[in-house]
């Protein structure tokens, strides 16, 4: 079963790469995004035994993260559709055959257990994701995909060596040295201190530039600015979880270790010093993908923090997770929509969206308050029970700081997507062939309807499930 | 036989100057060919034989000796560039500046609190000195190419500190990383290809449309 997930998706790539004809291959995205989603449904019910050397290994992190990240394939998959029916203008064979490569990739990253794995399995997704973020082939598109390329390969190495930091740190303890998950977090205590300390900033660094941490973000707001709007919600709703989890995984070894105070400190600052450049750039944003890329580090900035603070803060840690991956889908494939009917995405050319595309700009208007924050949607919650655990723990400039990002990003995001949706169209606004269908509007408004239920009511399964994976991380005493 | 392995980081070390002070791009490519291809002969001198040992190696002599400068030479050919001109910082500088970070890795090396086994061995002092001249490759070079020349130096100081654990990392592992990194750099040659006719240039300093 766990092979299959991994297995599957490079079949599609594989079909995808054969098939001659533009029209059909894109057809692919959703028939494998479904059959993933159902193999993933099937994971979560039945869950399947690791495998004997225990490299494959399904646990409730892995769980939560698979299934945000097949149910947001799922939904860009049938986006695809409608979007490449706009853009028969170019191949889509890399486009289809890369995002299926990804797809079995972040699905390796969600079930290995064996640290090197999931190493391969990162880089993996990063390599994959250049082409793609390349699609649009002009000058600023190649000055995206060669900061991406280079800031995260570094990156990716910088985190190879941290493991290999953390091996090191068995052998120094005189045990045979390992990558194995569970071997290492048992015997963490007798791990020699300093390699592992060394381990985590190594590893922090590497995944950190992956997740897009401040200041390792630099490579974010051109790749998410020029990357297809579908290729930018896989970017901010996958591959940030995948980075997550190898944060995660080395969180759970760090603090297993006792004395997990610089560990956490560590995460604490940065995810602060995040939201602070979120906060600062996103102000007077011209370019509106540009901003959901600043959104995009705020969110990171949200999840480290919440990391650093630990207890109770870990189930909004993994909740927020789930909801940041959704929303971001809805923003960016509304926001590409917009992009693709006014040909620009500067705020001084694309105005009165309301009128022109009543259902993207609904949209992206709803993601706005949904992503800062706002109830009745879902990352009101998880941001709630992150505040709500930094105040019961008196940490309090931690708390107020927090509070005070958030309020000046949703003024500042505010700023940006009122007068882009509301308002007239400027005279000279350029008009497209692109209307507003069922293939390019239903997918992000089921994922809004999603956020939206969420919101209201978690189902019982889906809580628990949460719960077990906030228990993984916790900091036993 | 570790003094043998001693012998070959040094000159890994060396070849590092190379890098540093060679404005040719072809002779740049050749030293890191050169580079990986003596890291292929290492694990060789320090571990026992096995068939895992000797699958690693040819893989790496394979990928870091034959195929990545391969790939390298034809995005070289195709984008019609020769020498690195104009780096941000000169070449005499760059040395000096790697001569001291060198000197700076021998001596953080020695305040590692290494295992036993290790300490003595130039491994360690060789892979952070190696590393540090990846970055300062990284950072000094305008060329794309050259980057990704600075890049492939940064992993081979990586992967010396991973010879010291050969046992950790198994050979599907290791065979996924080559893999990663060959395809990582067919990707850059790809895209090296495009903004070199895109720009008619791959001066990375000119890749300044995006920004705040």
């Amino acid at each position: 079963m766990l092979y299959s997930l991994i297995i599957l998706p490079l079949v599609g790539a594989l079909i995808a790469w054969l098939i001659p004809g533009d029209r059909l291959r894109p057809l692919l995205l959703p028939l494998f995004g479904a059959l993933h989603t159902a193999l993933t449904i099937g994971v979560l019910i039945i869950t399947p035994l690791p495998s004997p050397n225990d490299w494959i290994h399904l646990d409730a992190l892995g769980k939560v993260v698979l299934l945000g990240i097949s149910v947001l394939f799922l939904v860009c998959a049938v986006y695809a559709v409608g979007y490449l029916g706009y853009r028969r203008e170019r191949s889509n064979r890399v486009l289809c055959a890369g995002l299926l490569i990804c797809l079995s990739a972040m699905s390796l990253v969600c079930t290995a257990h064996h640290l090197g794995l999931l190493w391969v399995a990162i880089e993996t997704t990063t390599v994959s994701m250049a082409p793609l973020i390349y699609f649009n082939r002009n000058a600023r598109s190649i000055e995206a995909t060669w900061k991406y390329m280079l800031i995260c390969s570094v990156g990716i190495a910088l985190a190879l060596m941290g493991l290999f930091f953390l091996a090191y740190s068995t052998m120094v303890a005189g045990q045979e040295p390992t990558l194995l998950l569970e071997p290492l977090i048992a015997s963490a205590r007798n791990l020699s201190p300093d390699w592992l300390k060394a381990a985590f900033i190594f590893l922090l660094v590497g995944f950190g530039t992956k997740m897009g941490l401040a200041p390792l973000h630099t490579w974010k707001p051109d790749a998410y600015g020029e990357a297809p709007g579908l290729v930018g919600a896989l970017l901010a709703g996958g591959l940030v979880n995948c980075a997550f989890i190898g944060i995660a995984r080395i969180y759970q070894i760090c603090t297993a270790a006792g004395n997990p105070g610089f560990f956490l400190d560590t995460l604490l600052i940065m995810g602060l010093i995040s939201m602070g450049f979120a906060a600062v750039f996103m102000v007077n944003q011209s370019d509106f993908k540009r901003m959901l890329a600043y959104s995009s580090v705020e969110h990171v900035g949200i999840l480290a923090v919440a990391l650093g603070l630990g207890k109770g803060a870990l189930f909004g840690a993994i909740f927020h997770l789930v909801n940041n991956g959704l929303t971001k889908g809805v923003l960016f494939l509304s926001s590409g929509n917009i992009h693709r009917s006014y040909n620009s995405k500067n705020t001084s050319q694309v105005k009165g969206v309301l009128r022109r595309l009543p259902w993207s700009g609904g949209l992206f208007l709803a993601g706005f308050f949904a992503i800062t924050g706002s109830p009745p949607f879902s990352p009101f919650l998880s941001e709630f029970s992150i505040v709500s655990s930094a105040f019961h723990q008196e940490r309090n400039v931690t708390s107020g700081l927090f509070l005070l990002f958030l309020a000046v990003i949703f003024i500042g995001m505010a700023s940006t997507v009122l007068p882009l949706v509301s308002g007239e169209e400027p005279a000279e606004a350029v008009r497209t062939p692109y209307r507003d269908r069922l293939l390019t509007v239903g997918p992000p408004l089921v994922t809004m309807l999603l956020v939206l239920m969420l919101g209201l009511w978690l189902p019982e399964p889906l809580r628990r499930l949460l719960t077990d994976a906030a228990a993984l991380l916790e900091v036993r005493p | 036989m570790s003094s043998f392995a001693d012998q070959l980081l040094v000159l890994v070390m060396l070849i590092n100057f190379a890098v540093l002070g060679s404005s040719r791009i072809a002779l740049a490519i050749r030293a890191v060919a050169a580079q990986g291809v003596v890291l292929g002969l290492l694990p060789w001198l320090i571990h026992p034989f096995s068939w895992h040992l000797l699958a690693i190696m040819v893989g790496i002599i394979l990928a870091k000796g034959v195929l990545i400068p391969w790939l390298l030479t034809g995005a070289v050919n195709k984008a019609e560039i020769r020498r690195e001109t104009e780096p941000f910082v000169g070449y005499v500088t760059t040395l000096i500046i790697g001569a001291l970070l060198t000197a700076f890795a021998f001596v953080f090396a020695g305040k590692l609190p290494l295992a036993p086994a290790h300490q003595g061995l130039l491994f360690v002092p060789a892979s952070v000195a190696t590393v540090l001249t990846g970055f300062l490759v990284l950072t000094t070079r305008r060329k794309a190419i050259t980057q990704v020349i600075g890049y492939l130096v940064l992993e081979n100081g990586i992967f010396i500190f991973g010879l010291l654990l050969t046992e950790a990392m198994p050979v599907m592992v290791e065979a996924g990383a080559l893999l990663d990194l060959l395809v990582g750099i067919f990707v850059m040659g790809i895209i090296i290809n495009h903004i070199s006719r895109e720009f008619s240039s791959i001066d990375t300093s000119r890749l300044t449309t995006l920004k705040e």
